[in-house]
């Protein structure tokens, strides 16, 4: 890969792998936000399915009339989902780039923190599309009901009663935790990582601020996920 | 700085010493015909160099492509002069053997750079520069060149700046700067202990711009083996490629020496690893003068040598000495004890007690005399090595009770922390042991006014050449040389030759090109076929022992002789028995080394030589026959008030080095008054 | 003190290497890494085997020419230079495995030696201000605000040594090129060039098969001269800035 020239005229700041970062932390800080917003929704079903429900409903009524209904919520999942591919394609990208900067590897591996780290962020990021799409599929595109104690009918259109009939299992939830538990990881290095790709952490303090965040999102997010599968599971919410 | 005296005016017994036998003067050299610097024109001095950048004529920049420049040397003024004349259009070749230009050892300077600024208004102008550096070199300099090196010393700073050099600054913003090895006024600026470090990057982004933008050709990992001489001009080098081995013909209109310093000849000196003399010495073989050899700066403040197995002497700033205090113990029996157990009446302040004005602060020369002194007394602390205990107490203990941790730590932290990682104690538990080390060589290709030696084409800048320190070189002002020649001077001296060009064009089978390329092919060839007993390593350690031994510090007539002795049958030795492993087409570090090691077994006995021929004390070169009743250096400016510049009496290729011819250029202070130095 | 030392030989670029294992033995605390391999080397010559071929030039931690993989540690387990690390940090009876610095974008020369170049391709494309010879205004025409001074000399204490890269996963060299941007984009010099610059040496850098950055922060760790991570940071931040500004 190494060729030993140097680049004749001009460059543009789209070709690098600056840029590519810079994709990442930015889909990446949609999906924060979409992910916080999510969780946030999610906590509902505290208040029973109905709350669940009706909350979804509103997601679908945003914007209305100057969208059609769902109009809002499509054009957002078109934007996750074109993220998504950005973001994935930007982390192979640079995965298989890591790669072959170091074809020969060392015989003793490096006592460096990095390497986990990188490791952590990749893997742990196939990981999470694995579920995603596990999720998507479970809840979203072919609502799946596992849970032999509910039929099609009791359960009806209401997600919020597949919510609570899917987490009575607890292999289900064991999924989650793992998944979640991955997210959390993922978000430890991300948000602090984000921060620096898009150049906010110039000062001691901005780099303490970017740390905290990244420890206080990836908290807040496990946490937060969590809550309902588990209080479900242990029948505090029926 | 000091006090002066005017000159005594001893009767000299040098000239009547000098035997003179079947033309040989001390059985040893020719006496040639005297040479003078005929390029400075003529006027008064502060109008010197206007004249000459009027005079020196112009190149049409349509031409200024198809003009070649080869540079070998990366440092301050190798590398400055190769991006000046970059961006003049010249097309440029530069070379340095290590991976990138950036490690030319001018990156290892710490203190700073002087430059006649007056930001203080303290006084400083470029007359006073001017007037220190002379008296500083103890008058045995050339007045006019230094005269230009303060002169441009102000536009050296504005174009560092210029570049991003990150000088320190004051709270508004304005450069900081600071005084600086004695001198009265502030005028040294620098980038906290690594001002070397910063200059030089600013002079390679420079040149690595002026790569980019095509003017300059970059070889590195190349090493300069030998000068093209054709029909008396300096016309190219030829250079081997040390990854490949491949042994290189590069032709140009002109041909610059930057290749810094040959301190290595003592294999210990604070030089890099490799720095060496063979450009320097090949170019001597090939015509070029070599002057005063044996001028060699001996800071005081390094840190001894710990055992065999030392490769090389770590400076630590002179600063240190502003609060610190020097000693050893009185007795030698103390020598091994504990120093934090020697009772106060026990020790010796050497420095205190015979300079009592000056004390520790005396300069660098009579500083590392003096350790010399106590330790061949027996007096040294430390590790033995050989015989000796080689080093004295620099004792931080008074400065900490006085100013607490804390503001020492301020002021030298980092410097006690270098010590402190190398020596393995604690300089705020136990006194820091120091001694001196070779560390700059005055000596060099002589130049005239253009920096240009008597091989017309072939210039030489920076350390390499000998123009600007005469006997001793004052702190911080390499740093301002290196610049000055690189950016201000050399390009401007240069063009005047290059407006002559272009020189016939010269093909790689000229004679004479083939020939100095045979003659590098044979050395390689023989270094690998010698195979003898003993390694590269062991013969620069002997080598280094002696010219320590017989011509650092302090020197003798009886001495040098022996030295010269020593050299000649070591020499003879290299040549029968040393073992160089591997291969000619591969990296081959034994052999880069045994290729500047055999330069260093010639130049070592034409500075012994050198030292021999000077009867006089001057500068940091003290010889036993010259000293006044209690001791201390005796300058004889009636009788050596000249430079001394050898050229090489043996054939350029053969292997001997033949009977050195020796050309004396009158120093003529026009400008400065001649005067003693005196600290005590 | 007695070592086991595991050194990578490769006679040449396209040679296969291999690990051998050398028995050294009188080890001084006071010897410093390199003086150590000094001293294999001597007593190699002396067998009739070809010594060990590493890099070094000023021996004091600022030239930059050093440069080992020590045990999984570039340039060994504290922070300085291979030439500044002594043998004190060791033990009798430690095994010590000496790697090359391994990256794509640095090729085997020989045994612990590898090329560089690529660095100074990447200050080819940018790193510099142009400021002509004698075109400069005079020093004090332009204030610098201390702060900024400090944070421009403390990113350009870098020695160019790699061992950044040498100990990043990635085989990233951002944090050589962060602290270059970092120290001419501080200085009111340093401004007009500033979009340009680090467009320019990022593609070079890339050009020159480095890894991305993935933030690990292993580089800092390494860096001899404790070049803080925040210039990664400053050099992303110029590059959205370059990109804002249609670059
Ligand atoms: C530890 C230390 C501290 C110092 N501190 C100060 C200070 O504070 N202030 C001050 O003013 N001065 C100081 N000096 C002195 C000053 O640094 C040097 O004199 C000056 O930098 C020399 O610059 P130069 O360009 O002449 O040579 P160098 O910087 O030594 O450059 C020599 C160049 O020549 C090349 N070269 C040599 N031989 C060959 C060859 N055969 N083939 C190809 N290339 C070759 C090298 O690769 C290198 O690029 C210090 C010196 C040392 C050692
Ligand atoms: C809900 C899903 C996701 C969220 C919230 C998320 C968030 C983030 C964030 C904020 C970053 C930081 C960007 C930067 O370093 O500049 C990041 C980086 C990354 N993400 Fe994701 N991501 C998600 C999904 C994924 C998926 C499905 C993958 C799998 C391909 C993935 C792989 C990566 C990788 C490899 C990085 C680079 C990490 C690094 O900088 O070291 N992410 N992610
Ligand atoms: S950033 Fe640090 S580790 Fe990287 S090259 Fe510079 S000094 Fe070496
Ligand atoms: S040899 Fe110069 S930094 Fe190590």
């Amino acid at each position: 890969m190494a060729t030993p020239t140097l680049l004749q005229g001009e460059q543009t700041a789209r070709r690098t792998t600056v840029f590519m970062k810079i994709l990442m932390a930015s889909t990446g800080a949609l999906f924060v936000f979409y992910v916080l917003m999510h969780m946030y929704g999610n906590l509902k079903i505290f208040f029973g399915y109905q709350a669940f429900d009706e909350y979804a409903e509103h997601l679908r009524e945003m914007l209305t009339p100057i969208l059609p209904h769902t109009g809002f919520l499509w054009l957002f999942r078109v934007l996750l989902i074109l993220s998504l591919f950005v973001h994935a394609y930007a982390a192979f990208t640079l995965w298989s780039r890591a790669n072959g900067a170091r074809p020969q590897r060392y015989a003793v591996k490096s006592a460096a923190k990095g390497a986990a780290r990188s490791k952590m962020m990749r893997w742990g990021g196939v990981a999470l599309l694995a579920f995603l799409v596990f999720h998507l599929v479970q809840f979203t595109i072919a609502k799946v009901n596992f849970n032999g104690n509910f039929t099609a009918a009791q359960l009806g259109d209401s997600t919020g009663k597949l919510v609570i009939a899917s987490f009575q299992l607890w292999w289900v939830v064991l999924i989650y935790v793992v998944a979640m538990v991955a997210l959390g990881m993922h978000l430890f290095h991300g948000v602090w990582s984000g921060a620096q790709t898009l150049g906010l952490t110039d000062s001691a303090a901005s780099r303490r601020l970017a740390h905290a965040t990244a420890h206080v999102v990836a908290g807040v997010v496990v946490i937060g996920f969590l809550l309902p599968p588990l209080a479900i599971l242990f029948g505090l919410v029926k | 700085m000091s006090e002066t005296i005017p000159t005594p005016g001893t009767p000299l017994a040098a000239d009547a010493a000098a035997s003179v036998d079947g033309g040989l003067v001390h059985g040893l050299y020719r006496d040639g015909d005297k040479i003078a610097d005929t390029a400075a024109p003529a006027g008064p001095i502060d109008k010197k160099w206007t004249t000459r950048k009027f005079e020196a004529h112009l190149v049409n920049p349509a031409n200024r492509r198809k003009l070649s420049v080869i540079i070998v040397g990366t440092g301050l003024a190798g590398g400055a002069a190769a991006a000046t004349l970059g961006e003049a259009g010249y097309h440029v070749k530069s070379f340095c053997y290590q991976d990138s230009p950036r490690r030319a050892h001018s990156i290892a300077a710490q203190g700073g750079i002087n430059a006649a600024k007056n930001y203080k208004e303290d006084g400083d102008s470029t007359h006073r520069l001017f007037y220190d550096t002379v008296k500083g070199g103890d008058y045995r300099s050339r007045e006019t060149n230094v005269y230009r090196l303060a002169e441009v010393s102000a536009n050296i700073i504005d174009q560092c700046v210029a570049q991003g050099v990150p000088f320190a600054r004051e709270y508004g913003g304005l450069l900081d700067n600071r005084s600086f090895g004695g001198v009265q006024v502030s005028r040294t600026f620098y980038a906290r202990g690594q001002t070397g470090q910063q200059l030089l990057i600013g002079a390679y982004q420079a040149l690595e711009r002026q790569v980019a933008a095509g003017t300059v050709t970059s070889y590195t990992r190349h090493e300069m083996l030998e000068l093209v001489v054709v029909d008396g001009r300096a016309r190219g080098i030829i250079a081997r490629d040390m990854v490949t081995g491949e042994i290189q013909t590069h032709l140009a209109d002109v041909v610059v020496l930057a290749t810094g310093g040959y301190g290595n000849v003592f294999f210990l000196s604070t030089n890099a690893m490799g720095s060496n003399v063979t450009a320097g010495w090949r170019a001597h073989r090939k015509g070029a003068y070599f002057g005063n050899p044996c001028y060699t700066q001996i800071h005081p403040t390094c840190i001894p040598v710990s055992g065999d197995h030392q490769s090389k002497l770590t400076l630590m700033s002179e600063s240190l000495r502003n609060d610190g205090r020097i000693w050893v113990p009185k007795r030698r029996e103390d020598c091994e004890k504990d120093p934090r157990d020697i009772p106060e009446e026990d020790r010796d302040y050497y420095l205190e007690r015979i300079y009592p004005s000056f004390g520790n602060l005396v300069p660098r020369d009579i500083a590392s005399r003096q350790a010399k002194n106590v330790c061949d007394e027996g007096r040294g602390v430390g590790p033995k090595v050989g015989d000796f205990r080689r080093g004295v107490y620099l004792d931080f203990t008074d400065a900490l009770k006085r100013m607490s941790a804390e503001a020492v730590g301020e002021k030298y932290g980092n410097l006690l922390d270098m010590y402190h990682r190398i020596t393995g104690d604690n300089p705020y538990e136990v006194p820091m042991r120091i001694y001196p080390a070779v560390h700059y060589t005055m000596g060099g290709l002589w130049v005239d006014y253009d920096l240009q030696s008597n091989v017309p084409g072939l210039f030489v800048t920076g350390e390499a050449n000998f123009s600007d320190h005469g006997a001793n070189r004052l702190g911080a002002s390499a740093l301002m040389q290196g610049l000055a020649d690189g950016y201000f001077v050399l390009p401007n001296t240069i063009r005047d030759y290059l407006s002559h060009a272009p020189y016939p064009a010269v093909s790689e089978d000229h004679p004479a090109v083939v020939e100095a390329r045979d003659a590098v092919q044979r050395r390689v060839d023989t270094l690998l076929s010698i195979n003898g007993e003993r390694t590269v390593d062991s013969f620069h350690k002997e080598l280094g022992h002696i010219m320590w031994e017989y011509c650092g510090m302090e020197r003798s007539e009886e001495g040098l002789r022996k030295g010269i002795d020593l050299i000649r049958s070591l020499r003879a030795e290299f040549w029968r028995n040393v073992r160089v492993l591997g291969a000619a087409d591969t990296l081959n570090q034994s052999l880069e080394k045994a290729g500047r090691v055999a330069d260093f077994l010639e130049l070592g006995e034409l500075m012994c030589i050198d030292a021999l021929h000077r009867r006089e004390s001057c500068g940091g070169h003290f010889r036993a026959e010259s000293q006044t009743e209690d001791g201390e250096a005796l300058r004889h400016d009636d009788g050596y008030l000249y430079v001394a510049a050898w050229e090489f009496g043996g054939s350029p290729d053969g292997g001997d080095t033949g009977i050195p011819i020796l050309h004396k250029e009158d120093l003529v202070y026009q400008a400065i008054e001649l005067k003693q130095r005196s600290y005590k | 003190m007695n070592l086991t030392l595991n050194i990578w030989r490769q006679d040449g670029p396209e040679a296969p290497g291999r690990m051998v294992t050398y028995q050294l033995a009188d080890v001084s605390g006071d010897m410093s890494f390199l003086e150590m391999l000094d001293v294999l080397n001597e007593s190699l010559i002396t067998k009739g085997e070809e010594p060990i071929a590493f890099d070094s030039d000023c021996r004091e931690g600022i030239c930059g020419m050093c440069g080992l993989m020590i045990s999984g540690n570039a340039h060994g387990p504290v922070t300085t230079t291979t030439c500044q690390l002594h043998m004190r940090e060791f033990h009798d009876g430690d095994s010590i495995t000496i790697e090359p610095w391994r990256a794509d974008a640095f090729p085997m020369i020989k045994d612990l030696v590898v090329d560089r170049s690529s660095f100074d391709r990447i200050i080819q494309a940018g790193g510099f201000i142009s400021a002509n010879t004698g075109s400069a205004p005079e020093a004090h025409s332009v204030p610098v605000e201390k702060r900024k001074a400090d944070r421009a000399f403390e990113a350009a204490a870098c020695i160019g040594c790699g061992a950044c890269v040498a100990a990043c996963p990635n085989a990233s060299a951002m944090l050589f090129m962060g602290a270059k941007v970092t120290h001419l984009g501080e200085l009111p010099q340093g401004q007009p060039e500033r979009y340009a610059r680090v467009v320019k040496m990022v593609a070079q850098h890339d050009h020159e098969g480095f890894g991305g950055c993935t933030n690990t922060g292993a580089c800092a760790d390494a860096c001899p001269k404790e070049i803080p991570l925040d210039v990664i940071n400053t050099l992303n931040r110029d590059l959205r800035g370059a990109l804002g500004r249609g670059r």
